[in-house]
């Protein structure tokens, strides 16, 4: 159902399901998964996951800011920052599901939703 | 770095495993994430960043070449908030003057 929190837990017991590896390690393979990925963009470099989307490392310049409470200015200093940019395919993907939903909800009031791909 | 580099990879640090292997639990991993979206879920993966989707509301758009009014549809935006933990990485460890929570 809509508004559920999906976590390393959901995506180690995936990848438990799918390949025939212990939980532990599955557990661990996510890790290192992220850590590569991770890894790789403090390096500055992009990651391209080709129907999913794109990780990109932005440097943004220094700025003065302003503490939206106190009014007061605040240095902003030069930093980094991650972009993600989702492919058409993964848009495509989450809308079409959507407007199946809609039209199911819209066709059947009474029942609950259930989600499929 | 591109999907199979990141196989690649991942096959160099892990050589019990077969590439095969690797290339499953790899896009296992990004299906569940674009699953989890697709029922309107959210995906949490603390340290490294959320994944969640936005709502974009019906709108009369504009056909920019010749001004006609079109009705654009309300939609679903996927959107990725960086974490905490990330965010100090890419900047090398200097604490960052955002908020301080993932969430």
């Amino acid at each position: 159902m809509a508004g559920a929190t999906v976590t390393r837990a959901q995506l180690s017991e995936a990848v438990y399901q799918e390949v025939g590896l212990s939980r532990n390690e599955s557990a661990d393979l996510v890790e290192t998964v992220l850590n590569e990925i991770a890894e790789c963009l403090a390096q500055g470099d992009t990651v391209k996951i080709s129907s999913f989307g794109s990780f990109q490392v932005r440097s943004k310049g220094g700025r003065i800011g302003r503490n939206p409470k106190t009014g007061e200015e605040v240095p902003i200093q030069p930093r980094r920052v991650l972009v993600f940019r989702a492919s058409h395919v993964l848009k495509d993907r989450i809308n079409a599901a959507f407007n199946s939903r809609k039209q199911q909800q819209q066709q059947q009031p009474q029942q609950p939703s259930s989600s499929s791909t | 770095m591109i999907k199979s580099e990141l196989i690649a990879r991942l096959a160099e640090r892990n050589p019990h495993l077969f590439q095969r292997d690797i290339e499953r639990i790899v896009s296992t991993i990004f299906d569940e994430i674009a699953e989890a979206m697709s029922r309107g879920d959210r995906v949490e993966l603390r340290g490294f960043g959320a994944f969640s989707v936005k709502q974009r509301p019906a709108r009369i758009g504009r056909n920019p070449r010749t001004g006609a009014p079109v009705h654009v549809a309300e939609k679903r935006i996927p959107f990725f908030k960086t974490g905490k933990e990330l965010r100090e990485k890419l900047n090398h460890g200097q604490p960052d003057g955002e908020g301080g929570h993932t969430d």
